[in-house]
């Protein structure tokens, strides 16, 4: 995992760092004789040598600067540098937001339209998985809606939902409520069969049937699904805030690129995916403590044990051991008598 | 196969004991009746039968097995008389009540395991029993008595893939006893064991078995299996899957791993590999080829 990260890394610092791989532009920090050079503007490299070869055949001033490249990939340091600067600065206006007002404010939009969502999405997807009746009535129309692109739904919101952060959600909840349905719907439906027949030997029926055995049957798979689907809604988000009046991140994203401070731009996407990521996998560790029957020795919580850490211990019981247990024949007949 | 050449008694013969013990289980009252059953697939003009005219009386306390080649049907059969499929034609009844769909009353056992992977093994043999309408207490307390029957008590907090395969099929066994049904049906329960393990599952079985009131109809492909286990065999052939007998078994009880080489089980064993795996004439039927360029000559 740590080196999927490195590798583009590498490339981002090499690309940086090691002059004259590619740097297009060079900065000048000395006009010289140049007329329409200015200090801190960057040209590109053809016409800087082309000025200097001029003044040199000239005997003027020679115009200065070092080689850079473009603005819209600051150095790796600049961005790191950005991630602790841009919780510092204040805005440049009196009403612009500060960055973690901006991100307080979009995952604030995010988490209600995901559970909004969710609150209708999650027992429609258990019914029409758990019964044909439900499955006919709903999802030939939830799978025409689908397709429909939830930012086509923008305009439509603001005017019915007014221009703050209302539309925002509708829209999150609409990218994601039918997905969700069909998708638990599919979930659901994958339930062994034989569980099922099982549990119907065992005197199960009806409704009973539903919250005993398909339910948490299928609760874990209906708890990874989430997880994908909370993705799904923060790739929404960005295309939410910018209906009505521009908000949250996206706010802020677009103001420091209007500001050319795309240190700041690059900080805060690496900042949702820093969120996201965390996000995901805080929820994969919790999943390991509220499903302990998914736990498996090999694999699930091991990944994890390090946010484990962080946070207080699951309760294990203590007879609890983590490998299969052998079976003692003889010792075991005698019990049995 | 040296079973041919031995001499052996008639797989009919019985000793007085066995005898009288058949004359006992017939004063039985039955338990378990079907009656010309009928299982087609498909729909009804080409329809692919299954098995047609299977009828059969168990009575209580009996332990029936069901063998024959694979797609005579038997597993069907199983699920018919659980009420996981529907028969054809033909009728079941139990306690001479006829059944529809599955029930409590007719418990089941299957090849998978099929224990409830969130619950706790004390809360899977507890699952029937809550459906049942017990409380938490009593339901609790029962549950731990069937484990102890099973030697599992000690298990009862472990999820069922901390058990080994042998385990998970006792814990599934305690589970279909708990409901005290009619009968217990077992499809296969121990074709996923290993050879050693099903030998000590197949003691431990007659062992429960000895202790509670369970009429078992148990559908296997292990001809020793149903050898040492059963009190009567049926076998079925296919195509069409049909019953062709259903034989009483001569091996006196209480059984042992000592009897697999006595007169009376290999008798039994010859007349249930006879119609199992009947002399084959396809081989002979088989054009020969002769490698004569090789110079080989097939004998």
């Amino acid at each position: 995992m740590v080196l999927s990260f490195l590798v583009p890394l590498a490339l981002w610092s090499a690309l940086s760092y090691i002059p004259g791989l590619w740097h297009p532009l060079v900065h000048v920090t000395d006009a010289g004789s140049v007329d329409y050079f200015v200090t801190d503007m960057d040209v590109p490299r053809a016409t800087f040598d082309q000025e200097v070869v001029k003044a040199r055949a000239a005997g003027q001033d020679l115009p200065k600067g070092y080689l850079v490249n473009p603005v819209y990939l600051p150095a790796p340091h600049k961005v790191l540098f950005a991630f602790y600067t841009a919780f510092k600065t204040p805005p440049r206006l009196q009403n612009e937001p500060w960055l973690h007002e901006s991100l307080g404010h979009s995952i604030r939009t995010i988490f209600l339209g995901f559970v909004m969502s969710s609150i209708f999405g999650l027992p429609l997807g258990i019914l029409c998985g758990s019964y044909r009746f439900f499955a006919k009535l709903q999802e030939p129309f939830i799978e025409f809606f689908r397709y429909l692109p939830a930012p086509a739904f923008g305009a439509l919101c603001v005017a019915i939902l007014g221009i703050d952060d209302a539309p925002k959600i509708a829209i999150i909840f609409i990218g994601t409520f039918f997905q969700q349905v069909l998708v638990i719907g599919n979930t659901v439906r994958k339930v062994d069969p034989a569980l099922l027949e099982a549990s119907q030997t065992l005197g199960a029926r009806g409704l009973r049937l539903m919250t005993r055995v398909i339910i948490p049957a299928s609760i874990t798979d209906i708890y990874t699904d989430m997880r994908i689907l909370l993705g799904w809604a923060w790739t929404y988000l960005i295309v939410a805030e910018v209906v009505g009046t521009m908000s949250g991140i996206t706010l802020f994203i677009n103001q420091q690129a209007r500001y050319r401070h795309f240190e700041n731009v690059y900080a805060a996407i690496a900042m949702i995916g820093i969120i996201g990521l965390s996000t995901d996998m805080f929820l994969a560790w919790l999943g390991t403590v509220l499903f302990p029957w998914k736990r498996r020795a090999r694999s699930g919580s091991s990944k994890f044990k390090w946010i484990g850490k962080l946070l207080p211990q699951p309760p294990v019981s203590a007879s609890e051991p983590t490998k299969p247990v052998e079976e003692k024949p003889a010792a075991e007949l005698n019990v049995a008598r | 196969m040296s079973l041919g050449e031995l001499k052996l008694p008639d797989y009919r013969e019985q000793t007085p004991a066995v005898a009288a013990r058949f004359e006992r289980i017939r004063q039985r009252p039955v338990t378990l009746k079907v009656r010309n059953l009928k299982k087609c697939f498909g729909s009804n003009g080409d329809a692919h039968i299954v098995f047609d005219n299977v009828s059969l009386d168990i009575h209580r306390r009996e332990f029936i097995c069901v063998v024959g080649a694979s797609g005579c049907g038997k597993s069907t059969l199983a699920r018919i008389v659980a009420g996981l499929d529907e028969a054809t034609g033909g009728s079941i009844l139990l306690d001479e009540k006829p059944v529809a769909g599955p029930g409590p009353d007719r418990g089941m056992v299957f090849q998978g395991y099929t224990l409830f992977p969130w619950l706790t093994v004390r809360r899977n043999v507890m699952f029937g029993l809550q459906m049942q309408g017990r409380d938490q207490n009593t339901a609790q307390s029962e549950a731990r008595q069937w484990l102890d029957m099973v030697g599992l008590g000690k298990f009862e907090n472990l999820y069922p893939h901390e058990l080994s395969g042998g385990m998970k099929q006792r814990v599934a066994i305690a589970r279909a006893l708990a409901n005290n049904p009619r009968i217990l049906i077992m499809d296969e329960p121990f074709a996923a064991l290993d050879a050693q393990t099903r030998c000590q599952m197949q003691s431990y079985l007659l062992q429960i078995w000895k202790k509670v009131d369970a009429t078992i109809l148990f559908i296997t492909h292990d001809l020793d299996e149903a050898a040492y286990l059963s009190d009567r065999i049926l076998v079925m052939a296919s195509n069409p899957g049909r019953v062709v007998e259903f034989i009483e078994n001569p091996v006196p009880r209480p059984r042992s791993d000592a009897q697999f080489l006595s007169p009376e089980f290999l008798a039994l064993k010859k007349r249930l590999e006879e119609h199992i795996h009947p002399p084959s004439e396809v081989a002979e039927k088989l054009p020969m080829i002769k490698l004569t360029e090789a110079g080989d000559e097939v004998e």
